[in-house]
């Protein structure tokens, strides 16, 4: 029939982002690939007391839920602040990010974007802490992730006098 | 801004695009000038035209019809399909875009000409393919341009009347003849006037009939539709009903309608000289068993004119004007529903905003759409999403007008549908849970007064369960008022049945605590049955077997261990049901044993309903019950206590998602072995030498046995989805039967909470899963849905069956 009108229907909620996930194995287009193709999203902005129930109970509102795993501290094995959340389908995440992304979870306005697909070591922190890299940096307070960031905390801090 | 050179005369078309998506990728700029870059230019150009822009609608359209006349002779096919495209897919600009062709017949009788025939040619596709929802807009396009001097009106008139003739066709479904008039009447706001001003007399006749039809068609299905059930303060009207007597008012003012923007009224000096077009003959393509019909609706209503009491005036229910920006509305989700900011800003900017209280249209229309039965043109969590955006943009006054929505549903909660009443909670809660759940709760102190069961409380105690999910407990103490604490959701904990010491005479107390220690250290499914075994069964007096029957008081201790240790998190339990699958499978190979799991869940449980829903939903993905086990629980009397509560149908909704899930994966799976093995007997047809020397013989007798192999596994699939559907209707039969015959004898009135929540429930059923239920009716008409059922129930399926007569 007719044309599809590239002008006019745009899905931009939906395309992937500049993230690139530096760990990936596998070149660029690999992982492009498999981000134009995955049912998985990355959920970030996450409260440290978010629970996988609230997380499970959001994210189904879009579709079957397969799988939620939830971001840990790779020294404490505490909750750091995002999640990874799996679907059966691919038109069930593309929902997630047209109507969940950029709303609020736990009162915070949470962020998804696409991930390659979950692997055994992703779920951990990559910050020199433990936590994840945006909490080492950080200056403001936030109280639902730890308070100040790393960086932040060990300048408030004093160092403890040395004993002899 | 565009700049365009046409013939020495620099053309500048201002296009200012209003929404700043973040979410939007800056557009690639292309270095050459190559005719596909012209074409995406054209394209973009038509697609913008009518969007805010610096100069006035008029310009712009002289200006792009100047450009599109320019390019006909190298482009003249592609400006064909698109404005064809944009006659389909963005109704909304409907009469900017008939100005548009108006302006091009003028300056080109041949373009005019061939674009009506591009239009008659779509018109007949789409209505083949049954996407008879851009058929009404093409319809409607057509009959504007009657308004543009493209069409000429007699040709037009002829057409309807080829319209409404299909209401004289015999054994049709009502839903076509439904359809045909629908389209000629949504067209009379447009072009009302211009036909009548021609041919008064045919137009007559035309309407005439269609109010003979209209008068002998059946509408058993509209109390299923219905919202509320109530008449009061608005009826809840049929779609046609509400569509002729809002013509018939418009005939009433002479056919003068003030609201739709016009353009084509500027240029009424040059459009009159041009030269106009006959429609060709057009005949309906006649019926076919494949043909699917869109189904009737109700038109939703809330809002009058005494709820907005400022500002402008609400047209009233029957004016044309409610009807031609409702339809607006509608067409701007449905075009721009993907991104919720730009639909925000779409309707916001609706033309001829100030002279209408457009926040209450718009939130009128999207709970329209959110409360619409069957169910919902878009997944409800959009409707949530776009609110909020809205709420963005009109912070001073989009919220109020949501809470004043809230606040008259919540009014008549009482003669609301069940299943309106479980997206208004959903949605209510997801909308709170973005505002920190500041509501006014004391507003409503009045649900405290009545039976929890009422609507009023149970839709509270229903929000405030969905809001503990989002959030937790305390949270949601905090947030009401004391006198609300009988609403509060109980605290999710899990019931351990041998938890403490004061247990130990139950049976199977010692065996708990062997199983703990046994799972703790790391035992295996072997072990772990082997300590089972020394469990008595209860049911039997002696063991006659093994002992490998069903025993209620195995499943008992296991799995309330198991769960108890695994109590944490859902990923906890998930981990557990995962490591001892093959003793739960053992467990529960019976029917008995199924049912008997999911009420150890239940009793473990019964305080986090979330968490016995996600167990059901691994139990059944697992094999560990399956989907008659499921609706024989959910039926079952132990649970007849919980029977009304959201969650319950929340998890049979789902159990027979999944059910229809697995159907069609299986289907699709034998579709394409069957496809794989056309494809390679085709190879072999085509005697092509290189492909017959690979062993194609034996690929072909493996796929064949693989068709065979799938082809029973979709008729076992079928017979298991079957089953599932008859037992669940059986089960309401029952139930429902149950409560007419003792109020009957009782002398008592029927209509019950639990009555009115019970047959709505069997109705959701027939309406969420239409499309596979369709499939069974032969079998339910004759096993279940007989003429000896009780009237109530039996009216039930009656409007079901006439939903697509």
């Amino acid at each position: 029939m007719s044309i599809k009108l590239n002008a006019l229907f745009s899905d931009s909620y939906i395309d992937i982002s500049q993230y690139r996930d530096q760990h990936f194995k596998g070149n660029r287009y690999e992982q492009e690939k498999l981000l134009k193709q995955s049912c998985t999203l990355y959920v970030g902005n996450l409260s440290f007391y978010t629970t996988e129930e609230q997380v499970y109970e959001l994210f189904s509102k879009c579709g079957d839920v397969k799988r939620i795993i939830i971001g840990l501290d790779k020294v404490k094995k505490t909750a750091c602040g995002f999640c990874f959340v799996e679907y059966y389908t691919r038109a069930d995440a593309e929902h997630a990010m047209r109507f969940v992304n950029g709303t609020r979870l736990d009162d915070r306005i949470i962020r998804t974007d696409w991930d390659a697909g979950f692997k055994e070591g992703r779920q951990y922190g990559r910050g020199k802490s433990g936590g994840q890299v945006r909490d080492e940096y950080r200056q403001d307070y936030d109280p639902a992730r730890g308070g100040y960031g790393k960086l932040a905390q060990l300048q408030r801090t004093p160092e403890a006098p040395h004993k002899f | 801004a565009h700049i365009v050179i046409l013939f020495g005369k620099r053309m500048k078309i201002n296009l200012v695009p209003f929404s700043c998506d973040p979410g939007a990728q800056p557009h690639k700029r292309r270095r050459t000038s190559e005719p596909i870059e012209i074409e995406d230019r054209l394209e973009s150009l038509i697609c913008r035209v009518g969007e805010k822009s610096t100069s006035s609608l008029e310009s712009n359209l002289e200006g792009l019809a100047g450009v599109l006349e320019a390019d006909l002779p190298n482009y003249k096919n592609k400006i064909l399909r698109i404005l064809c495209a944009v006659a389909r897919l963005l109704p909304e600009k409907l009469t900017v875009y008939t100005t548009l062709v108006g302006l091009l017949n003028a300056r080109n009788y041949n373009f005019g000409g061939e674009f009506v025939e591009a239009m008659i040619r779509q018109l007949k596709e789409t209505l083949k393919s049954n996407l008879y929802s851009e058929a009404v807009y093409l319809v409607r396009f057509l009959s504007d341009l009657v308004n543009c001097h493209v069409i000429a009106a007699p040709s037009m008139v002829a057409m309807f009347e080829n319209f409404v003739s299909v209401t004289q066709e015999e054994d049709i479904p009502q839903v076509r003849s439904d359809w045909y008039v629908y389209a000629v009447l949504s067209c009379l706001p447009w072009v009302g006037k211009e036909l009548y001003e021609k041919k008064d007399v045919e137009m007559d006749r035309l309407l005439n009939q269609i109010d003979g039809y209209l008068k002998r068609r059946q509408k058993i299905h509209v109390p299923m539709l219905q919202v509320w059930s109530a008449e009061k303060p608005h009826p809840q009207e049929e779609y046609l009903d509400c569509l002729w007597a809002q013509v018939q008012k418009l005939k009433k003012d002479r056919w003068q309608e003030r609201h739709i923007l016009r353009p084509y009224i500027a240029f009424d000096s040059v459009l009159c000289e041009a030269l106009q077009h006959n429609l060709p003959p057009f005949t309906p393509p006649a019926h076919s068993d494949d043909a699917v019909y869109p189904m009737p609706h109700v038109v939703f209503r809330m809002f009058d004119y005494t709820d907005a009491p400022e500002g402008p005036v609400m047209p009233g229910s029957h004016s044309v004007e409610r009807f031609v920006i409702e339809e607006n509305l509608h067409c701007i989700i449905k075009s721009h529903w993907r991104e919720r900011k730009t639909c925000a800003a779409q309707l916001l900017s609706y033309p001829g905003k100030n002279k209408i209280p457009l926040n209450y249209h718009i939130v009128e229309v999207i709970f329209g759409e959110l409360f619409q039965l069957p169910s919902p043109p878009h997944i409800e969590v959009m409707y949530t999403a776009l609110l909020i955006e809205l709420c963005k943009l009109q912070p001073g006054s989009l919220p109020q007008v949501l809470a004043q929505a809230t606040e008259m549903m919540y009014m008549r909660l009482d003669t609301m549908n069940t299943t309106c009443v479980d997206r208004f909670v959903s949605w209510f809660a997801h909308h709170l849970s973005n505002f920190q759940f500041r509501w006014s709760w004391d507003d409503w102190a009045d649900c405290l007064t009545v039976d929890n069961e009422k609507p009023k409380p149970k839709f509270v105690k229903e929000v405030l369960e969905k809001c503990m999910r989002l959030s937790y407990h305390q949270r949601i103490v905090d947030i009401v008022p004391p006198s609300f604490s009988a609403l509060i959701p109980a605290e999710p904990m899990f019931q351990y049945k041998y938890e403490d010491e004061s247990n130990t005479s139950l049976p199977g107390f010692a065996t708990a605590v062997t199983v703990t220690n046994a799972i703790k250290n790391r035992a295996s499914n072997e072990e772990i049955l082997a300590v089972l075994k020394e469990i008595p069964n209860p049911n039997q007096d002696d063991d006659d077997d093994e002992g490998d029957g069903f025993n209620p008081l195995k499943i008992d201790v296991f799995l309330q261990t198991l769960l108890h240790l695994a109590a944490k998190s859902f990923s906890h339990s998930f981990s557990a049901l995962a490591k001892f699958h093959e003793v739960l499978k053992t467990l529960t190979e019976s029917d008995e044993g199924k049912l008997h799991i999911l009420k150890v869940v239940y009793e473990a449980w019964r305080k986090h309903p979330q968490m016995i829903a996600v167990l059901v939903d691994k139990m059944i993905r697992t094999q560990i019950v399956d989907c008659a086990a499921v609706a024989n629980w959910i039926f079952s009397s132990d649970m007849a206590h919980d029977f009304t509560r959201l969650y319950m149908w929340e998890i049979l909704h789902s159990t027979i998602r999944k059910m229809n899930k697995h159907v069609q994966k299986i289907q699709k799976e034998l579709e394409e072995a069957k496809d794989k093995l056309e494809k390679q007997q085709h190879k072999k047809d085509s005697g092509d030498e290189e492909d017959m020397e690979k062993n194609s013989d034996d690929e072909d007798g493996q796929l064949e046995e693989q068709i065979e192999r799938l082809q029973e596994k979709v008729e076992s699939a079928q017979s298991e989805q079957k089953n599932l559907f008859l037992v669940i209707f059986q089960r309401f039969i029952m139930l429902l039967t149950e409560h007419l015959v003792r109020c009957e004898t009782g002398s008592v009135d029927i209509n019950t909470s639990w009555y009115k929540n019970c047959i709505e429930r069997l109705q959701q059923i027939f309406l969420m899963h239409h499309v596979i239920i369709q499939q069974y009716m032969g079998t339910l008409e004759n096993l279940l849905f007989t003429a000896e059922l009780d009237h109530h129930i039996l009216a039930v399926y009656q409007q079901f069956c006439a939903l697509q007569l």
